[in-house]
């Protein structure tokens, strides 16, 4: 099967004011691919989450952000939404006054140009939130408002399976779940995740990615991706950490892996 | 509906004809009006095309003497633009009042229709009236209601027929002349507006509404509603406002006054929306007697310069108020507003919730005037003021001010100022919707526990018209 580049990041620089934080970094990822985005806190994971989502919060210095071909560097946010391009956050905003039902009602009849018709909608957001074991009264609760973390996280989920990109990246959607928790937003991603889509995931450990298949790993340090390997290096980092690792500034940096599944 | 189907109502693309809905211009020609300024020889004018009884027409003439010696008030906005030599106090439309729709003239309807009105009658309301300009052209309230010996009419029938005696005892009694200038201006000139009488232990359970237009450039609008809810009744009334766009200031100073009476229970709903040129000088006002319940709901749009603040006079024990109100102040616009109570008898509770959104250096100030009288032991009172600015040339002032003359009371203020979250924006646009389209979410949003509050079809034309405020780019 061949694979298309569905998103290529090229001498990408991302500064936030004055400051640096990414410098001439190069991604891939291909349709069909899940990728895992590695590195010690406050490398700028989720400045890459940002850039690629198209925040206003980070200045591209230089470089080119393409999707499915297209150069999309200087494209708002809700436009890269509408090509298929999602995040799941870490810290998902409040937004009083809106109802999460409402919200992603919203949400799906901007990214597909269609709004939903409200009772199949209805229906098929229940079945949803069955599974991610999401209170049903949580439809009519204000977006994020009074979530604990595990609602907020489970919350980006349920967006994601509704919305269903086409790149779909998750800013450590596990972080401060419990273990019961992690296994249903993992189950929840799985469910998501098929031969036509990607996933680019943000995590510290390996539980998310637990029957997820996953096919590149990367290390975030020094502003570029340092290190590139398959999922074995993932299981390298959990056991022995980030200081044990020879990172190869020379290392194939986020190259295609080939046909190999 | 429930308030969760409401907010699926926040509409996708706010419609752009809507703002031209309420701008444009009826093409009525009036059959009556006086001329611009005011001399005892207009005011003579308008008792005599009214047919005032004798003690309404000497009322006129002693507000206006007071209006003469009254000073324009010290604070609050500037009125400067208001020059009332060039105000024409009464324009009558060419029509009678009619009782049925199809009574009323082409012109008159075809502005109705196009405001939604007769529609809204058909749709669940116990009663409408609608003015035009300075008088009522239609007022028809369904038989089950009257049968309760429930009445609602327009001020001139009520004066003259046989709630005359009613009218006389209550009008302008809490809201006297001498208490500002422009209520002694409403006394000399006032015209149109709504009375209602529910008898003692009567439930209204569907609304009666007034909606009013006016229509004629230049003109000021005086209308005075009275409303008496007896003992252990409930009414909701809904007063929608709305005026075309001209070049000239437009002035506004109606009355309410509303008698609550003991356990009774009486909602207020207002959605005012004025046009751009209009001052906007409203004074509204209950009292409410033992364990009776005044609820206002409010919600300021448009208009040049607003001033309102309604306030609840709870002079029986156990009587509560609650408010519920937001303000929109786009460009050019200084929006005065907030709300006021008396405690004047123990164990009363107020709660005020106010919010204001600002934009464009729009200009929005919260009052809230808290007094408790020394007898009043045992109140409760909580003010919140929430106020969102959505650029850095808007403006938001909050003002409270308390009274308060005795120990035992439990008050609560809470006032919070901020700007649009730009994160939420953000947020939002990450999953396709636009940035317009955020923005009008995360207001619409901000208003909702208003919007609520309010009937549906006035919860949707509010987030219509903070979708129309929100698109504009000044």
């Amino acid at each position: 099967m061949t694979k298309a580049p569905l998103l290529q990041i090229k001498n990408l620089t991302v500064a936030v004011g004055e400051k640096l934080i990414l410098r001439d970094l190069e991604l891939t990822i291909n349709a069909g691919e899940t990728h895992v985005l590695m590195g010690q806190n406050g490398t700028g994971k989720s400045t890459l989450a940002s850039a690629i989502m198209g925040s206003p919060a980070f200045d591209i210095i230089s470089g080119e952000i393409l999707f499915e071909g297209e150069n999309i560097t200087e494209e708002s946010p809700d436009k890269r939404a509408r090509r298929g391009i999602f995040l799941s956050f870490q810290n998902p905003e409040e937004v009083p006054g809106v109802t999460l039902e409402n919200f992603l009602r919203t949400a799906k009849g901007a990214v597909t140009g269609e709004k939903p018709r409200l009772m199949q909608f209805k229906k098929d957001l229940r079945v949803e939130m069955e599974r991610l074991g999401v209170a049903e009264t949580y439809a009519a609760r204000e977006l994020n408002v009074g979530f604990s973390g595990g609602e907020k996280k489970k919350a980006e989920i349920l967006q994601l399976l509704t919305l269903n990109p086409k790149l779909a990246i998750l800013d450590e959607a596990d972080s401060g779940l419990d273990v019961d928790a992690v296994k249903t937003v993992s189950e929840g991603v799985s469910r998501f995740r098929n031969e036509g889509n990607a996933l680019l995931i943000i995590t510290h450990n390996t539980r998310l990615v637990e029957g997820i298949a996953v096919d590149r790993v990367h290390v975030l340090e020094n502003k570029k991706l340092a290190l590139s390997g398959g999922a074995e290096l993932m299981r390298r980092i959990t056991d022995s950490g980030f200081a044990g690792l020879q990172t190869n500034p020379d290392a194939p940096r986020g190259a295609p892996k080939g046909d190999t599944q | 509906m429930s308030g969760e189907d409401k907010r699926a109502l926040i509409p996708d693309e706010p419609d752009d004809a809507a703002r031209e809905m309420y701008d444009t211009k009826g093409v009525m020609k009036p059959r009556f009006q006086v001329s611009s300024g005011l001399t005892s020889e207009i005011v003579s004018a308008i008792s005599d095309e009214k047919g005032d009884p004798p003690w309404m027409r000497e009322f006129r003439q002693q507000s206006l003497a007071v209006y003469n010696e009254t000073p324009p008030p010290d604070w609050g906005p500037p009125l400067d633009g208001l020059d009332m030599e060039q105000i024409i106090t009464y324009v009558k439309p060419d029509a009678r009042m009619e009782a049925r729709w199809e009574d009323v003239p082409e012109e008159i309807k075809d502005t109705f229709e196009r405001l939604g009105i007769p529609e809204a009658e058909r749709t669940g309301l116990a009663g409408v009236g609608a003015q035009y300009d300075s008088e009522v052209v239609y007022h028809s309230v369904k038989s089950e209601v009257a049968d309760l010996g429930v009445v609602y009419t327009d001020m001139d029938t009520a004066l003259k027929g046989e709630y005359g005696e009613m009218v006389r005892q209550h009008f302008m009694k809490i809201l006297p002349p001498r208490e500002h200038r422009f209520m002694a201006l409403h006394g000399a000139v006032w015209s149109g507006g709504s009375f209602v009488y529910v008898p003692d232990g009567v439930e209204v359970t569907i609304p009666l509404q007034s909606y009013f237009r006016f229509n004629a450039a230049g003109a000021g609008q005086f209308e005075h509603t009275l409303i008496i809810v007896g003992k252990g009744s409930s009414l909701h009334f809904i007063e929608g406002c709305s005026a075309p766009k001209y070049n000239v200031a437009n002035l506004h100073a109606g009355c309410v006054e509303l008698y609550v009476g003991e356990g009774a229970r009486l909602r207020y709903s207002t959605i005012e929306n004025w046009s751009k040129n209009m001052y906007n000088l409203n004074s509204k006002r209950a009292v409410v007697d033992k364990n009776g319940i005044i609820e206002w709901v409010s919600g300021s749009f448009g208009s040049h310069t607003g001033c309102l603040y309604p306030m609840s006079v709870l002079r029986g024990e156990g009587a509560r108020m609650d408010y519920t109100g937001i303000t929109f102040a786009g460009a050019g616009q200084n929006l005065d507003t907030g709300a006021q109570v008396v405690h004047a008898a123990k164990n009363t509770s107020s709660r005020i919730s106010a919010k204001s959104i600002s934009k464009g250096g729009g200009k929005s100030t919260f009052r809230g005037g808290i007094t408790v009288a020394r007898e009043a032991t045992g109140c409760r009172v909580s003010v919140s003021c929430d106020s969102l600015m959505l650029d850095s040339r808007s403006r938001s002032d909050t003002v409270p001010v308390m009274d308060v003359r005795c120990d035992d009371v439990d008050i609560g203020y809470e006032a919070k100022i901020g700007r649009i979250s730009e994160q939420a924006i953000y947020y939002l646009m990450s999953r396709g919707i636009s940035e317009d389209d955020a923005r009008a979410m995360i207001v619409n949003g901000f208003a909702e526990p208003i919007s609520k509050e309010l009937p549906l079809e006035y919860a949707v034309e509010m987030n219509n018209l903070i979708s129309l405020e929100m698109k504009g780019n000044t």
